[in-house]
């Protein structure tokens, strides 16, 4: 079994315009969420590798910046004022790959190269291959120093643009992620929003089971963002949240709860799933879930 | 008596010239203001130094940001902490990024001396030697200390820059200026050739004079440029004085040794030895711990008799 070009059904989708109401906007990410994960769910079927667990907790977030809060497009990737993402936890580099296809700023076709010998698609982004990506990333806790240092530059040069990271839960027990927090706040980098994928699980158990988090929120705060927490696979919550003006001289930190492997019945929360591989039956079963979230809509 | 000069008072200077004509270039340091002997830097551009605090995997990786963001960042910081500490962000963010940022590696090799091996720096050339698109310059004087931070503005790509306290004689004339890849033969001979760059190229220079006097001609090459190598002169100085010294304030193997060696063995093998640290250095002044190692003039000499007599 490989992947190949029949095994991408992704189409690439348009922007609601400006004049969309918000449901219009949220009922377009929630399709849009669902094609991604079903396009992801092949890719990861067919090439026999990846991170489906973590794709599946971080895809509503990641869709819901391209598809309504960054100030980016494929033909303004060099434009000193688009606004920054930069994929923290780089090991979901699948679904970033496809939502970055959907979104245009990477041929569709491409994506049947996944992994493959020579590819620019590796299990981890590398911005010199892959319009759009911000960062090499891959090494967990690398993202939201480069966060830091791009929002700085905007204060440096007078850029209004923003800068976004997501970092995984399981990322922020490496330390270099509250250096830069302490950072942010020293610098007072408010047009920094610092997103945590907080799926409550990290490759071989539970956070709280391997270096607990919590009290995160309060960490967060004492470290000096403003946080917010809400249903990270919400669109209107992650709309709202992420589009939301900033408090002056504050880092946001927005506490996305989620579930790994959401929606998939089996996958959900089953710390199994972090770099599990559906084999055919689970795939197709995964597929007929996909498919029925998008009959109910 | 020669004058000495501390080769940071050329980095600082020379960098607040480059930042009034480019407002890209800032400098990104750990609480380092006063080692980097910055304060020049500071007071002329109090808004263009980040002060990251101590922390400098968040440097550098703040730094590699500021590079996606337009600016042209020198990160400044004790050699030590910064490749130890940050090796990763330097592989990463920069390197396999290939981002334009320059590591202003402060007191490096045996600068901080009298403090011990946790702040001596010895093995930070052999360290970023393996890593894949890296620059490594390691200046003699403040002339070439001036020329390479010049080069470095206008480079696009990571470089690592040993800035160093101890005191030097000015070598390079006024006009030089920096090319990697390039060295300079600062003077010719033909029994055997002295590699060395940093603050040891002097004491090469030193060694070649009481060489001669004893009638062994030795050529002395400047390497500040580790990476990438000159091998042409290298080659060149293996066919022409058959015999090799190389001379690094550094651990001994890996770094501008390994190189000449590398290059030696594979193109044209000649008798050879490497100075440098043998391990962790004791306490004791720069100028001491060098000596202590082989490195004055006369131990340099020594090491030139000993391959000499090598020769087939």
């Amino acid at each position: 079994m490989a992947l190949t070009s029949e095994h991408i059904t992704l189409r690439p989708v348009t922007k609601p315009g400006p004049g969309a109401s918000r449901d219009e906007v949220v009922a377009f990410l929630a399709e849009t969420a669902r094609q991604i994960r079903l396009q992801d769910l092949a890719l990861v079927h067919f090439a026999g590798a990846g991170h489906i667990g973590g794709d599946f907790s971080a895809t509503d977030i990641i869709t819901t910046l391209y598809g309504a809060v960054l100030n980016v497009a494929p033909d303004r990737v060099e434009d000193p004022d688009r606004d920054r993402f930069v994929l923290s936890k780089g090991h979901v580099a699948g679904m970033y790959y496809t939502t970055l296809a959907a979104f245009g700023f990477l041929p569709v076709a491409d994506l049947a190269t996944f992994l493959a010998p020579e590819s620019k698609l590796n299990g981890h982004p590398n911005r010199l291959y892959v319009a759009g990506v911000e960062a090499n990333t891959g090494p967990l806790g690398h993202g939201l120093p480069i966060a830091v240092g791009l929002a700085k530059s905007a204060v440096l040069t007078g850029s209004p643009r923003r800068t976004y990271v997501l970092v995984g839960d399981g990322e922020l027990q490496e330390g270099t992620n509250w250096e830069a927090m302490m950072a942010a706040s020293q610098h007072k980098l408010d047009r920094l929003t610092v997103i945590v994928d907080r799926n409550r699980l990290q490759q071989g158990a539970t956070t709280a089971e391997t270096n607990d988090l919590n009290p995160l929120a309060d960490k967060m705060t004492a470290f000096g963002l403003a946080v917010v927490e809400i249903d990270g696979h919400d669109h209107g919550a992650l709309l709202d949240a992420l589009r939301a003006d900033p408090v002056p001289g504050k880092p946001t930190g927005i506490i996305a709860h989620t579930h790994k492997g959401h929606p998939i019945s089996y996958m959900s929360d089953n710390v199994a799933w972090h770099h599990g591989v559906p084999n055919d039956e689970q795939y197709a079963l995964a597929v007929a879930e996909l498919e029925a979230l998008g009959v109910v809509r | 008596m020669t004058a000495l000069y501390d080769c940071r008072d050329a980095f600082v200077s020379t960098l607040v010239e480059l930042a009034a004509a480019d407002p890209r270039i800032v400098t990104v340091v750990n609480d380092s203001v006063a080692s980097s002997k910055l304060g020049a830097f500071r007071d002329a551009f109090p808004e263009r130094l980040v002060n990251i605090g101590i922390a400098e995997q968040d440097q550098v990786g703040v730094a590699a940001g500021l590079a996606g963001g337009g600016m042209i960042p020198f990160v400044s910081g004790a050699a030590c902490f910064l490749t130890a500490r940050a090796m990763e962000q330097i592989k990463v963010d920069l390197a396999y990024s290939k981002r334009h940022v320059v590591l202003c590696a402060q007191s490096p090799g045996v600068g901080y001396g009298e403090l011990g091996p946790t702040h001596q720096s010895i093995e930070d050339i052999a360290w970023l030697r393996a890593i894949d698109g890296m620059t490594i310059v390691v200046p003699a004087d403040p002339v070439e200390t001036a020329a390479a931070v010049r080069w470095a503005a206008s480079y696009d790509g990571p470089v690592f820059l040993r800035v160093s306290r101890n005191p030097v004689p000015a070598i390079h004339e006024e006009s030089y200026e920096f090319v990697p890849g390039r060295s300079v033969r600062v003077r010719d001979g033909g029994d055997v050739t002295l590699v060395a760059n940093g603050t040891v190229l002097w004491r090469a220079i030193a060694a070649a004079e009481l060489l001669a006097a004893e009638g062994i001609s030795a050529r002395v090459l400047s390497m500040a440029s580790v990476k990438p190598l000159d091998v042409d002169a290298i080659v060149a100085a293996a066919r022409e004085t058959g015999a090799i010294v190389t001379v690094e304030e550094a651990i001994a193997t890996g770094g501008l040794g390994g190189a000449v060696a590398e290059t030696v063995v594979t193109e044209h093998p000649v008798p050879m030895a490497m100075l440098g640290f043998p391990g962790f250095c004791t306490t004791g002044s720069s100028a001491y711990l060098i000596d202590k190692a082989g490195m004055s003039p006369e131990g340099i000499a020594a090491a030139a008799r000993g391959v000499v007599a090598r020769k087939r």
